[in-house]
């Protein structure tokens, strides 16, 4: 019987070893296959579970992740979401995660290289760990002047510091309450964002840096006006012809001058009438004169086309290739095919202002781990020298002229040098609605904010008077700081 | 005992051992209350009640063990109770771990039954000074096996859940009385098979390489395996099935040496499983559920799906090699994660590496139930330590087996560790016979002058013998004997093989140098000169 026992003790070992064997197959080569399955909810619980890091604007939380009494033990919840809701994005079970919760996502959850040390720690100590926080770079009273501002139209406000990249303010409208997405109730959340998604004028685009992009319009003008003094062939004394109507080579229409202005009185005019009155003709002839290359040479050095990351993605602007000179005619005037985003436009303002250098914009200030040391912070940085100093000087110059006595009058502060462009980009409404621009800057002799306004399917009037007397309230908000 | 006086080397005393298992017990105390502290370390702060009940009611239920092994089974096993109370430790912890998630209150229960189950084998070790009083019971044990598994049919007091009738409720507190049936059903199987070996094997036709038992010879353990089987499929309780069918076999094979036994009885569990899903459909389930586990149908199917076992296959995964730390996991996303589950919930918080060494102290706990198989005299006592000791075996490859895919997912508990009253008292009374039996295994009792006691049992031992055996087992066993390695060094001949008192005596005999051709002259001399 003695046998018979060994030989049930080997079959035993047998069986703990094939069982062993089992349990390596799914806990380690089959591991990894098992996690991905979608039916595996435990990577979510455990993102969703943990103690996500806050999002802080001036030292106020606008996203935090509270105590939960469901499934998952940590709420994330968006304090004044309309506000912010197209930065932070949202932490949702069903969509993922969007905005800086997915760009900034192994930071807030902890799992970024720099939070190693902290995540080696927690496991000693069983605490659970949580991640960092995130302060932004934004002026909380100046994103609430720009979504006011914003209130009840279709379009987007930027204002960024000139001279060391911070965004100040980004505002997108319409706009959508993020806590709507971020609910652990699926079935809500599925609603709201189908709800959301049909809504044709799309609320969960962040307009400033994505969505479908905006022609420049006039604000294109100012590109033209440095590839003109780039060139050496214009200056400020140059005479550029200013004729009603430009036939377009090659096709049977002709490119007007904007009819409101004070075009119309002069057939001949220096660069500054030109850009004060904004008149279309003479930038169509300098541009077929230059060439869509410098053209596009002198866009490219101002961010055209580049991929751009603040740590939100930005698209790129375009500026088409291989037109015609028709084509090349209307893309300089900020129309045809050239598309740019209102950060684009504002980052133009901001490197003119500030002395042709373009610093990179950014949007986080601070990160800090749990027990609050610094694991990242700001830093201004160089993106690139867009145009050189003289130039650069001569157009902020101009664009002074044009707030004060051209046609961007209504950005005027009293007793500050202010900067703009106005825009009106035709995007072939039949109702005769256009995208309404202004960029712009102040104070010019030290600047402190660069801003962008769009505002969408306005008529021309509306439009004149939402953008500049907007940018104006904008520049007195910080400048009264 | 009396220390014979042999020259060095000769003989060696075998030692209680006692104080390593003092020691062991203390580490596995420290493993286990230090496991329940681990799941959520700031409640040893917050509200500690819970920590200490439990740490207590452990330490207590193992040192009162430990003093009652001191007292009536000195040579015991010193690992078998060390294991055993690191076991019940860690499923203590993981059942209160899960109830941090759940907010049931499990653990409390379970802390109960951990103090009556110890209590319990306290007593079966008290009462059981020698385990062949067990021999005596063998058929009142297949009756109690009857009426257990018969218990949870009997209006009013059996309870259903889920789909499944195998609990008994008496006072509010449910308990299935399948568990006990377990142990009575492997005494009635060693008793029988012990004393009716020689029929079952020598006696009736040959055909082929196969030499079929007479029926008659036969016929009590089919009547309890079909009892067995018959209740448990009418209960729909396919786990426990399974560990009885292959408890029958595996004891079977143990007192014939026979592996035709093993294939004939796998091939007739596979028939019959094949049988079984074309009638039932909760077995076709099962095995649907099993085969096609990530079938959406399947997974999504309110009732019978495959849900549990695939999302006991997350939570295994998720632990990897190293586990997410106590506490640090979610096993409570796995249904029944506390009990039929629990090891998945050890899987995901201890890692692979944790699973390893919960399965090794299981191997570690039924080697050391087969070495006192190996190192006790009688073929009653060597069936039920090995029969119980794979018995633990069986039920690990069901579970384990389940969980992992490698066989249809079944209910049944993991020994020493799930929640549940009934499987715990029933795995410490198994702990206890072990214990019992491998003090008979260790101690040595034959070096000195044989006392009255010995004397009397011996006697009694003859008479019971005579009256039951056909042929002496040691000319006619067909099994070739080989060497034993026993801890006892000297003290038997273990390679020879015991169960008849003419075995018993004739080893006294040759023990103490003066061998007498009488077998009835039962007066064993000591080895003092």
């Amino acid at each position: 019987m003695n046998t018979a026992i060994r030989r049930i003790w080997f079959a035993s070992v047998a069986i703990v070893v094939v069982l062993l064997l089992a349990l390596t197959y799914v806990q380690f080569f089959a591991a990894k296959t098992l996690e991905a399955n979608p039916w595996n909810n435990r990577a979510l619980y455990d993102q969703f579970g943990s103690d996500r890091g806050s999002i802080l604007v001036d030292g106020v939380e606008i996203a935090k992740s509270v105590p939960s009494q469901d499934d998952f033990e940590h709420q994330r919840v968006y304090e004044s979401s309309p506000l912010y809701a197209h930065l932070t994005g949202y932490f949702s079970l069903v969509y993922g995660a969007t905005g800086l919760e997915a760009a900034m996502g192994e930071q807030l959850s902890g799992a970024s290289d720099e939070q190693f040390y902290n995540r080696v720690v927690s496991m000693f100590s069983g605490d659970q760990p949580s991640g960092a926080s995130v302060e932004l770079t934004l002026d909380p009273e100046l994103q609430q002047l720009a979504h006011d501002l914003l209130e009840g139209h279709k379009g987007s406000i930027v204002a960024v510091n000139p001279q060391t990249g911070e965004i100040l303010a980004m505002a997108s409208s319409p706009n959508y309450d993020a806590n709507r997405l971020a609910s652990h109730n699926t079935d809500e959340v599925v609603a709201a964002a189908e709800e959301l998604n049909s809504d044709e004028d799309k609320p969960l685009e962040n307009r400033a840096i994505a969505g479908d992009l905006y022609s420049p319009g006039s604000t294109f003008k100012i590109i033209d006006t440095v590839a003109a003094l780039e060139s050496g062939q214009y200056d400020t004394d140059s005479t550029l012809p200013n004729p009603a109507e430009l036939p377009l080579p090659g096709t049977t229409v002709t490119l007007p001058n904007y009819r409101g202005g004070g075009c119309a009185a002069r057939t001949e005019v220096d660069l500054e009438f030109a850009l004060e009155q904004s008149c279309n003709t003479p930038f169509a002839s300098i541009a077929m004169d230059l060439g869509q290359d410098a053209i596009r040479d002198t866009a490219e050095n101002f961010g055209y086309g580049q991929d751009l990351s603040i740590p939100l993605q930005v698209t790129p602007s375009i500026f088409p290739e291989d037109m015609n000179d028709s084509q090349l005619a209307l893309s300089s005037i900020g129309q045809y095919d050239v598309r740019t985003t209102p950060l684009q436009v504002a980052m133009m303002s901001a490197a003119i202002a500030n002395d042709g250098v373009m610093m990179k914009p950014q949007l986080v200030k601070t990160v800090r781990s749990s027990d609050l040391s610094v694991i990242q912070e700001f830093e201004a940085e160089q993106l690139r020298r867009s145009t050189d100093p003289e130039t650069a000087q001569t157009v902020k110059d101009l664009m002074v002229k044009v707030v004060d006595e051209g046609i961007a009058n209504g950005a005027s502060v009293p007793g500050v040098e202010v900067g703009g462009k106005t825009g009106t980009a035709e995007i072939g409404s039949e109702a005769g609605l256009n995208d309404s621009w202004f960029t712009g800057f102040a104070p010019a002799n030290d600047p402190q904010i660069a801003v962008a306004v769009v505002i969408e399917d306005v008529d021309v009037t509306t439009g004149a008077q939402l953008t500049s007397p907007s940018a104006k309230q904008l520049f007195e908000a910080v400048l009264n700081q | 005992m009396n220390a014979p006086t042999q020259a060095p080397g000769e003989k060696i005393i075998p030692k209680p051992r006692r104080i390593t298992e003092f020691l062991l017990l203390i580490v596995a105390l420290v493993i286990g209350i230090g496991a329940n502290i681990l799941v959520d370390p700031d409640r040893l702060v917050e509200d500690p009640t819970r920590i200490i009940t439990s740490g207590a009611v452990l330490a207590g239920g193992g040192l009162l063990i430990h003093v009652v092994l001191w007292i009536r089974a000195r040579h015991a096993d010193p690992y078998l109770l060390p294991i055993a109370v690191t076991l019940n430790g860690l499923g203590l912890a993981m059942i209160h771990r899960i109830d941090l998630s759940t907010g049931q209150t499990a653990s409390d229960t379970q802390v109960i039954w951990t103090g009556l189950a110890m209590v319990v084998a306290c007593v079966v070790l008290w009462l059981l000074k020698d385990h062949r009083l067990l021999r005596k019971i063998t058929y009142i044990s297949l009756l109690l096996s009857a009426l257990l598994l018969l218990l949870p049919m009997v209006p009013g007091l059996g309870v259903e859940i889920n789909g499944a009738r195998l609990w008994i409720s008496i006072a509010g507190r449910t308990f299935q009385p399948g568990e006990i049936a377990k142990i009575t059903l492997a005494i009635f199987f060693a008793g029988y098979l012990s004393t009716n070996r020689d029929l079952i094997l020598l006696a009736g036709h040959k055909i082929g390489p196969v030499r079929l038992p007479r029926f008659k010879d036969t016929a009590p353990m089919l009547a309890a395996w079909v009892i067995a089987i018959g209740v448990l499929v009418l209960q729909r309780d396919l786990g426990t099935a399974i560990l009885f069918f292959g408890l029958f076999l595996v004891m079977i094979y143990l007192a014939t040496g026979r592996a035709t036994w093993i294939v004939l009885g796998v091939a007739l569990m596979l028939v019959g499983g094949f049988v079984a899903s074309r009638i039932f459909s909760h077995v076709s389930q099962r095995l649907d559920s099993w085969l096609n586990a990530f079938e959406p149908e399947v997974y999504n199917r309110p009732l019978g799906g495959s849900g549990q076992i695939v999302q006991g296959l997350f939570g295994l995964a998720s632990g990897g090699l190293f586990g997410q730390g106590l506490g640090q996991g979610r096993p409570d996303l796995v249904s029944y994660a506390n009990s039929d589950m629990i090891i998945t919930a050890f899987g995901e918080e201890l890692g692979l590496i944790g699973l390893g060494a919960i399965l090794s102290l299981f191997l570690l706990f039924a080697t050391r139930g087969m070495r006192a198989a190996l190192g006790t005299f009688d073929a009653f006592g060597k069936l039920l330590a090995a029969g119980l000791s794979a018995l633990m075996i069986i039920q690990l490859l069901v579970v384990i087996g389940g969980v992992t895919r490698l066989l249809p997912l079944t209910g049944l508990t993991t020994p020493f560790m799930s929640a549940g009253g009934s499987s715990l008292v029933s795995n410490w009374i198994i702990a206890a016979i072990l214990l019992a039996i491998s003090h008979t295994a260790r101690r040595p009792t034959l070096t000195g002058p044989a006392t009255d006691e010995d004397y009397a049992e011996l006697q009694a031992h003859t008479k019971a013998t005579r009256e039951g055996r056909g042929t002496n087992n040691e000319t006619v066993d067909p099994e070739p004997t080989t060497e034993l390695s026993s801890s006892v060094a000297g003290t038997r001949d273990a390679s020879e093989d015991a169960g008849t008192a003419t075995e018993a005596i004739s080893r006294i005999r040759g023990r103490s140098g003066s061998p007498s051709p009488d077998p009835t002259d039962s007066t064993p001399e000591g080895g003092r000169p």
